[in-house]
């Protein structure tokens, strides 16, 4: 059972990680409540869905076009909707809402809201520990840790990843630098969706696929996100798998567990920032008004 | 006596178009029993008053004070579950449990409040948006005393009528908007909370520096707006005889904020007339099932596209115009101020 506990927590940690520093790096850099963020991750699962299954192509081929499709839907959502409103804070969270409400209804319109089923790219099981574990999650695993090494790099070594860092810490000087802020946003925003897009590929052949699948994460990696410290790459990517973990343990441990992982992962964030109102890794900035 | 207050009533109600507004507004709302008796009608109209109460409570505590409050239906659910639990476990009449249930949603609003005073900005939006939540697990973990997934159902009835429900819901809702009109009404020499929810909301340690006690207000915020949204929720389970979980579901504490929003955040009339259009759109929209919510989200996008402050501030700016001296707001059409004459361009 420690061993079951321990791959499941890994995995789901892993992939609340991807989706929640997507999510913590669009805060970051352009101060915004993306709640339409899990819907690229469920677009991708159905594109996986679509691609692989319906219309029978190759994996790989299926992989490669549902992430560049969603990318591209992301950045055609904050070009269209979200640039133009991006000083009204509240109106931003508001529209990013009814986003995802459209493409959830878009999805019960093009597929139903019955439950479906995306094909396992590599079938077959490993055992490690005496645990079998399917190489789909090993897959997984492994995608998490290359994905997040590549968005590690990429923000702490390139010019580009020092321009985000710079935008997010503020926007105004970083202009003056000669940054293009808006087009950093755009860059933001299309890295963030292409992270949900990959955290929706990997996992979509483990889950059912229904329209409402966004929600559980949206709140999960909310709550992930707010415990590490808003903003925080790195406090994300622990808090994930915090979260994760305490949500396995539940499933396995606790009679009815299926029902109280949300709320005692939840409970969990609420208990931590009550001891530290920033949250793990966040920076208390008294004079910051958002 | 009579002549002041006539003479109150053309200064204060009659110049300013919006108020007028809201007078023949409240006018039609009186005479629609008289007019219609279509149940399905009156039954619409029923609950988009509860919900207006609901939404200027939002608006009161995230608007005002910048509380943004992701779990606003905590307090609307736990006033639901305690008077449906009050009303038929120990059959209570409803008279009296609608008011337990709305100091359950106080009660709520404390709790709530406790860790909230010590957070800020997104991290207080998303630990309110857990409250209700890992409520909702515990309901559906002790399903035999909460009913889980099907709720609490045979409520007793208010009346008998439904056009006596209708003036209830009438009632309680134009009290209960003029109380917190009045409490955030900035300009009012009577109560001074309302300035200073608008202190707390631009710069709360400006507040703290100016010797206001910002925990207490910021307590208070949390208070009324239990309570108010404590009667809607109470309200709301003796009008359907039902409370369940879709009373603390996330999509209703999202639909406050959708209503506010789209209104007009930080003024009153703004989800007013947030609830009033968008509820019955809401049920209108019945008649094309699979594209109802669809329909809505898409309203929602466009409208906020072109008038991000809301619908009710955008309709204000263009009928009203606020004298740069006195700051007493004008129709549009003066070209001087009705009371000192200052040019409005």
């Amino acid at each position: 059972m420690v061993e079951g506990i321990l791959v499941n927590g890994l995995i789901r940690g892993g992939v609340y990680a991807l989706l929640a520093v997507g999510f913590s790096l669009i805060f970051g850099v352009a101060r915004m409540i993306n709640l339409a963020h899990t819907c690229f991750y469920m677009l991708s699962a159905y594109g996986i869905y679509t691609f692989a299954d319906l219309m029978g192509l190759n994996p790989v081929l299926a992989i490669i076009i549902s992430l560049i499709a969603t990318t591209i839907i992301g950045l055609l959502t904050y070009k269209m909707f979200i640039d133009r409103i991006r000083e009204h804070h509240v109106t931003v969270l508001l529209i990013t809402l009814a986003l995802a409400m459209v493409f959830q209804e878009c999805m019960i319109l093009g597929f139903g809201s019955h439950y479906l089923g995306a094909p396992s790219f590599i079938p077959g099981y490993a055992e490690i520990l005496g645990v079998k574990v399917s190489y789909q999650h090993l897959l997984i695993f492994g995608v998490v840790l290359v994905v997040l090494l590549c968005v590690w790099a990429l923000l702490s070594k390139t010019r580009l990843g020092i321009a985000i860092r710079a935008t997010a810490q503020d926007p105004e000087v970083a202009g003056l630098m000669g940054i293009n802020v808006s087009r950093i946003l755009l860059v933001t925003m299309g890295i963030a969706a292409a992270l949900a897009a990959v955290a929706g590929i990997v996992v979509a052949p483990t889950l059912v696929l229904e329209p409402h699948m966004w929600t559980h994460p949206l709140i999960m990696i909310m709550a992930i996100v707010v415990l590490g410290g808003l903003g925080s790459v790195k406090g994300s990517f622990i808090a994930a798998f915090i979260i994760g973990f305490v949500e396995v343990l539940v499933v396995f441990l606790l009679p009815a567990g299926a029902f109280l992982k949300g709320a005692i992962a939840l409970l969990v964030m609420v208990i931590v920032l009550l001891v530290r109102p920033e949250g793990l890794f966040g920076i208390a900035f008294e004079e910051e008004r958002l | 006596m009579i002549r002041r207050l006539i003479k109150d009533f053309q200064g204060d109600v009659l110049a300013i178009p919006g108020r007028l507004i809201a007078l023949v507004f409240l006018l039609i709302l009186l005479l629609i029993p008289p007019i219609t008796r279509e149940p399905y009608i009156l039954r619409t109209l029923i609950f988009t008053n509860i919900f207006v109460i609901f939404a200027v409570s939002w608006d009161l505590l995230s608007g005002y004070t910048g509380q943004i409050n992701f779990g606003h239906a905590l307090f609307f659910g736990i006033a639901a579950y305690t008077s449906a639990l009050l009303n038929t476990h120990l059959g209570w009449q409803p008279w009296l449990t609608i008011p337990i249930g709305a100091l359950a949603g106080v009660v709520a609003g404390v709790v709530v409040c406790l860790p909230a005073l010590r957070l800020r900005g997104p991290y207080l939006s998303l630990v309110t948006l857990a409250f209700p939540l890992i409520l909702l697990g515990v309901i559906f973990a002790f399903s035999d005393f909460t009913g889980g997934e099907l709720g609490i159902s045979g409520l007793d009835r208010i009346s008998n009528s439904r056009t006596v429900d209708y003036y209830i819901s009438l009632l309680v809702m134009v009290v209960s908007v003029l109380i917190m009109w009045k409490l955030t009404d900035a300009r009012s020499s009577l109560v001074r909370t309302g300035v200073i929810f608008h202190a707390i909301r631009e710069d709360e340690i400006a507040a703290r520096a100016s010797g206001i006690n910002t925990v207490r207000y910021k307590l208070l915020a949390f208070i009324v707006a239990g309570f108010f949204a404590g009667i809607a929720g109470a309200l709301n389970a003796h009008f359907m005889r039902i409370a369940g979980p879709s009373n603390l579901d996330l999509f209703l504490s999202f639909q406050a904020v959708i209503w506010t929003v789209f209104g007009g955040i930080a003024s009153i009339y703004g989800p007013v007339a947030g609830v009033y259009i968008l509820y019955p759109v809401m049920e209108f929209l019945r008649i094309f099932p699979e594209h109802r919510i669809l329909i809505f989200a898409g309203i929602v996008v466009l409208i906020l596209l072109f008038m991000p402050e809301g619908v009710a501030v955008w309709i204000r700016d263009k009928l009203e115009r606020e004298c740069p001296r006195c700051k007493l707001s004008n129709i549009a059409f003066r070209r001087t101020c009705r009371a000192c004459s200052t040019s409005l361009y």
